[in-house]
């Protein structure tokens, strides 16, 4: 379809070339700038309240002075310090976590016996909130890295283990008698039918996972740490350096969305066998 | 009675009939164990080399569970049923079966679903394609090989479940009213493609469907079903499959023994209808 739109755009441009570009550019512009026009709106009212002196600067920095001191820390190369270790710490715990809740995941869809014995309590503690079990991991692992990546594993686990536990169950029955029929073993079962059929799910269970991996990062860099974004956080925050919380959550901010597209790329490759609603252009 | 003389007139039975390829004996299928109201209740059929049984019943007579228990999908309460002698202890590719809502895997291209039951009998790729092409080709859809499920209509994706049945070339091909869901006209076409197929590769078929015209128009022999019990009340031989696929179909649908012997299965079915509401009140 896109490319159809493109090629008609293209034909359009070569056959009056300036009309055609132009609405092209306006197309695209109108579009991008859409998304804009609140951020942009907030940032430059907050510039103006902030330079008239109407605020106190520790309670809330005016957005020149927080892209200074993110200037700053990333010319001093403190920054991409701390985001490694961060980044480091939160994909390990991710892929502890969800490659666990995966293999349990399908584990308890496949047998019924396995989901009567493992999903309650499953379910019972994923309701536990992390900053409870925070103080007992801390005491069983002590401050090392494993306390650290293990509650961000533990917050991994439980979307990619609920979403592939409902992917599936999910699963048209048919395909499993169709299955069946033509005499596929439990092995290719699973890899030819019941993990191509749930992947919508565990790739949904995989977005999840890395938001709660991100966030079991801050939670667990700001129980005790030495370095990482979380600990910039909370450094800032005992010297009243407001503007570089900002730059923590702004950092949070961008690498969160940044991961999230990339799954969701993800998503785009391998589901295109989908035939699903996407939406009006309204 | 000696073994010889037993022997011998086993041989004389399958001289006069062609072999017996399924057998299905005193089946009864309660779904609850308290209930005492089987779904099917002594149910005795069977399927020749060859034949097309067309399997006619009001809804909720239990006709797709009699199919599913020959596919060996659900394991009948009481009785057996049996392939060539032996009994049916689960589903296994000699017994293709195909479904109302074709369950296409739609993650794989319309080829790929063709050969996905080949792939577990370890046929090599290259035959795999060319048997998957082949079959694809018989149905019509071979300049659809390359597309996604979700790109054919409901008459292309019900051939792609009939070429993915056929293709691994089954004794027994069990369809469970394949074309109920299809409109009239290419409802129509199917049940041509199906009678074309059936006397091309001379497989054996039970056919389920709720239309008289369809079953006569296609089989052999019509079995027509009861509900409340499910049981088999009666048994029409027909030939108007060979008349159909000859020059003047339309004749045939209006000849004298057509619409007589729609008549009398009508009547049948309909009189089913009438003592079952008549025996709730």
């Amino acid at each position: 379809m896109q490319n159809v739109r493109l090629k008609e755009y293209a034909a359009a441009s070569s056959a009056t070339p300036r009309k055609g570009l132009f609405s092209l550019r306006k197309g695209k512009w109108k579009s991008s700038a859409k998304g804009i026009i609140l951020p942009v709106l907030t940032l430059v009212v907050w510039e103006i309240v902030g330079t008239a002196g109407q605020i106190s600067p520790t309670v809330l920095p005016t957005p020149h002075v927080i892209a200074q001191e993110f200037y700053h820390l990333a010319r001093s190369g403190e920054l991409f310090f701390h985001l490694r270790v961060s980044l480091w710490r939160s994909f390990l715990g991710f892929l502890l976590g969800s490659s666990v809740g995966l293999a349990i995941g399908l584990w308890s869809g496949f047998s019924r016996l396995a989901e009567k014995q493992l999903d309650p309590s499953i379910q019972m503690l994923r309701t536990v909130p992390h900053l409870a079990i925070t103080p007992l991991f801390i005491l069983w692992f002590g401050f090392g890295e494993w306390s650290k990546i293990l509650l961000i594993a533990l917050g991994a686990f439980f979307p990619v283990y609920v979403n592939t536990f409902l992917g599936i169950r999910s699963v048209d029955s048919q395909l499993f008698e169709v299955a069946k029929v033509l005499e596929y073993n439990r092995r290719s079962q699973i890899t030819k039918l019941i993990l191509p059929a749930s992947l919508p799910n565990i790739l949904l269970g995989i977005r999840l996972s890395l938001g709660a991996a991100w966030l079991g990062l801050v939670v667990a860099e700001m129980m005790g740490s030495s370095e990482g974004v979380g600990f910039l956080i909370m450094d800032a925050r005992y010297f009243s350096i407001t503007s570089l919380v900002f730059v923590g959550i702004l950092i949070f901010a961008i690498v969160g969305k940044l991961t999230d597209s990339l799954v969701k790329l993800l998503e785009k490759r391998l589901l295109r066998w989908r035939d699903s609603y996407l939406g009006e252009h309204l | 009675m000696s073994i010889a003389e037993k022997k011998a007139a086993e041989e004389k039975a399958t001289k006069d009939n062609p072999e017996v390829i399924i057998s299905v004996e005193n089946v009864s299928l309660a779904y609850s164990a308290g209930n005492s109201s089987n779904v099917l209740e002594d149910i005795g059929l069977k399927l020749h080399q060859g034949e097309f049984v067309c399997l006619l019943g009001p809804s909720g007579c239990g006709k797709s569970t009699l199919l599913k228990i020959i596919a060996g999908l659900i394991p009948p309460t009481k009785g057996n049923a049996a392939m060539d002698g032996e009994v049916i202890k689960g589903p296994d590719w000699h017994r293709g079966v195909v479904f109302q809502q074709p369950p296409l895997y739609s993650w794989l291209s319309t080829r790929e679903n063709v050969r996905f039951g080949l792939k577990m009998r370890k046929i090599p790729k290259q035959e795999g394609l060319k048997l998957a092409d082949e079959y694809l080709h018989k149905v019509g859809l071979l300049e659809y090989a390359a597309h996604k499920p979700y790109e054919l209509s409901g008459g292309m994706k019900q051939r792609v479940a009939i070429a993915r049945a056929l293709v691994n070339s089954p004794r027994v091909l069990l369809m469970d009213e394949p074309f109920g869901a299809l409109d009239a006209l290419t409802r129509e076409e199917m049940v041509m493609l199906l009678r074309n197929i059936w006397r091309e590769t001379g497989c054996t078929i039970l056919f389920i469907t709720h239309d008289v015209d369809e079953a006569l128009s296609l089989g052999t022999r019509v079995l027509v079903m009861s509900r409340n019990p499910g049981q088999i009340i009666r048994e029409f031989k027909t030939s108007f499959t060979w008349e159909f696929s000859g020059e003047n179909p339309s004749r045939t649908r209006y000849s004298q023994n057509f619409v007589e012997m729609r008549e009398k299965i009508l009547d049948l079915i309909h009189k089913q209808k009438l003592y079952s509401t008549s025996s709730l009140e």
